[in-house]
């Protein structure tokens, strides 16, 4: 590891499966949406949200779970799942190929993660869709082990909770990936059936067979603000009624307003909001000293001039110490409110 | 080019117009040239079993896609008596591209749906080809509950180029729509038996796709993204549709391989569409046949399958 690295906080080392695709890595990151120049650490505390405009960038699986579950008690489930390639499937590259590149550049084995763990402790299933392997797409390995935390769920009636982001059914695997719709809505019928309950959170973006199946067959169905969700992409409904799309189609808001999902959360106020749903679902209390951590109503803070003005320095000390104690052991009351903290200074 | 025939059957198409032309001379002049016609009926039928016993994948999705192919109001009519169709989701329409109803198959009464292109130009329209939007899957739904209600066994008829890709589609919750279908189907109390007729495009075709027993027609397709589709993905053109539809495995061949098929019912030599009386009854008989089995089960014999079945798939 050269010095450089070192200094880096752990959000952008090039090390291990932290690494996400097609970002420029460094300090500073540019928001997509409002092109604000954004302090990497910072947002990393601000849970990957711009604090300008409040645009949900995009995370991975292991991200989104880390920071959505409980800091003990958690463990990853069903992890030796591996993808499949019945058909020997062979375009201008094989698909054996191109599982190998995924696989190496993202570090997980397939788009899926799952964990069992908890959420304001009480316990809970937690998958989530990596969409940087594949784009998130379902195929066998996606949809069995989305089924076996459904069926572990429905074993030890806890609540199953999904954060997906697909684009859809994966090619590659055929009629199998098709089929695996079939086979999640299935389980999710039994969860239904004994009454566990199973919270479809909808990330950017959710398309085709993963949409037309288990993410909105949520007894809730939420959305992250602006995600972007629907059956079709919008190029193929263009193509198909030739005309163009009005704006804010398929986003959350649209969603909402079409009565598809039940609310938009804000990424910051997830933990909170899902398990005060689901404690009421579930008859559960939440854990007093836990709940009272995340603020859950806070607003996001738009005062951010040091950021602006701030030349991007490679002499980074106090983020150097800070980091590590940040990921480990302080995350827990770090996490609500860590904006406040970091720019109130 | 004879519009009647694919490309791949153009050798047939040629020695029937000279069948045709040597009937049109035999009833002009008296001559009897029955023998030179006979021995051309026979070199075609000869033919169209060569052509045929080759065919690609590619070609098979165009026999699936023929414009003569029959259509599920075809099978209906031939397969089953006494079909009073039904209509309406209940919440906002009715979608001509799904059709249901009542009806009897050898005497006993079954819940029929199946998706239906239209055959004259305005049919098609009407039906939109056949191409479902959400009030088609939740009048689907409604009947498949109304079948469990009342023990009858659901049948249905896949061909469809897909759920219909459109703002309204997508505003009135086609995605929920589908996967609501996929959740009830997988737990309905009654047999359900699928048939892919033609063409079964992805989550629209599955939208009415999930049962006991999942058969296709011999020249019938089923895939997870058109093969033009697919191949504007991969190559970025759809000139390599043929190549993508190897690559997936659209028959029904690879599909009974990877045990996600039940069965393939024999079409008659040439296509479905050569003889549909032919195609109707060997359905028919396969029906009958494969509802005995089920029924011989008890409900919960029959859950329990069909929820292993589709925790199988990919296994």
């Amino acid at each position: 590891m050269s010095w450089y690295d070192k200094i880096l906080p752990s959000g952008v080392r090039r090390d291990g499966g932290e690494r996400r695709t097609g970002v420029p890595e460094g300090l500073w990151k540019k928001c997509l949406k409002c092109e604000a120049v954004l302090y990497r650490p910072d947002l990393e505390l601000n849970v990957e949200v711009c604090p300008k405009c409040n645009h949900h960038m995009r995370i991975g699986a292991r991200r989104r779970l880390d920071i959505f579950l409980d800091d003990n008690n958690r463990e990853e489930i069903f992890a030796d799942i591996e993808p499949v390639d019945r058909l020997k499937f062979k375009d201008v590259k094989s698909y054996k190929d191109r599982l190998t590149a995924a696989q190496k550049s993202t570090g997980e084995k397939d788009a899926l993660i799952a964990m069992r763990g908890d959420l304001l402790g009480l316990p809970v299933v937690a998958v989530a869709f990596e969409f940087n392997f594949h784009g998130g797409s379902m195929g066998y390995a996606v949809g069995e082990k989305f089924t076996r935390a459904a069926q572990l769920a429905l074993e030890h009636k806890l609540p199953l909770i999904c954060f997906s982001a697909s684009g859809g059914a994966r090619m590659q695997e055929a009629l199998i990936s098709l089929m695996q719709m079939a086979k999640t809505s299935a389980v999710l019928e039994r969860l239904k059936g004994a009454g566990v309950p199973y919270i479809s959170v909808m990330t950017d973006p959710i398309y085709g067979g993963v949409s037309a199946s288990l993410a909105l067959l949520g007894d809730i169905n939420v959305a992250e603000p602006e995600a972007r969700a629907g059956f079709a992409g919008p190029n193929i409904i263009e193509q198909t009624i030739r005309q163009k799309l009005p704006k804010g189609f398929q986003r959350s808001e649209f969603l909402l307003e079409h009565g598809a999902i039940d609310m938009i959360v804000h990424r910051k106020d997830m933990r909170g909001t899902l398990s005060r749903l689901l404690s009421k679902l579930t008859h559960h209390a939440l854990d007093p000293l836990l709940e009272a951590v995340p603020q859950l109503n806070q607003e996001p803070q738009l005062n951010q001039e040091p950021q602006l003005n701030q030349e991007p320095q490679l002499n980074q000390e106090p983020q150097l110490n800070q980091e590590p104690q940040l990921e480990d052991e302080t995350k827990l009351e770090q996490k609500p409110q860590p904006v406040v903290e970091t720019h109130a200074d | 080019m004879n519009p009647n025939f694919l490309d791949f059957e153009q050798p047939i198409a040629d020695l029937e117009v000279k069948i045709e032309e040597l009937q049109l001379v035999g009833s002009d002049n008296d001559i009897n040239i029955g023998d030179e016609i006979a021995t051309l009926r026979e070199k075609s039928a000869k033919l169209t079993e060569k052509v045929y016993s080759n065919l690609t994948a590619w070609d098979i999705v165009k026999v699936a896609r023929h414009p003569q192919r029959p259509y599920s109001l075809d099978y209906i009519s031939r397969v089953f008596t006494e079909f009073d169709e039904l209509h309406g989701d209940r919440h906002f329409a009715d979608d001509h591209a799904i059709v249901g109803g009542i009806a009897r198959l050898q005497g006993e009464p079954v819940m029929v749906i199946g998706q239906e292109k239209g055959r004259t130009v305005q049919d098609k329209v009407a039906r939109n080809f056949g191409m479902p939007k959400p009030e088609g899957y939740r009048k689907a739904l409604r009947l498949m509950e109304m079948a469990e209600r009342f023990g009858l066994p659901v049948i249905t008829l896949i061909d469809t180029p897909g759920a219909y890709p459109g703002i309204d589609s997508e505003e009135r919750g086609i995605s929920e729509a589908i996967a609501r279908n996929l959740a009830l189907m997988s737990r309905l109390r009654t047999p359900i038996i699928c048939v892919v007729i033609g063409e079964g495009s992805s989550g629209g075709a599955l939208g009415i796709g999930v049962g006991d027993h999942l058969v296709m027609l011999q020249y019938s397709t089923y895939f997870v993204i058109s093969p033009e589709g697919c191949a504007n993905i991969i190559w970025k053109t759809s000139d390599k549709a043929p190549e993508a539809a190897e690559a997936m495995g659209v028959t029904s061949t690879v599909l009974q391989e990877l045990g996600i098929v039940d069965a393939t019912i024999e079409e008659p030599k040439g296509g479905a569409h050569r003889d549909i009386d032919l195609m109707a009854s060997r359905l028919e008989e396969h029906l009958v046949q494969q509802l005995q089995v089920l029924q011989a089960m008890s409900t919960e014999e029959l859950l329990e399958q069909r929820y292993q079945r589709l925790l199988s798939y990919g296994n």
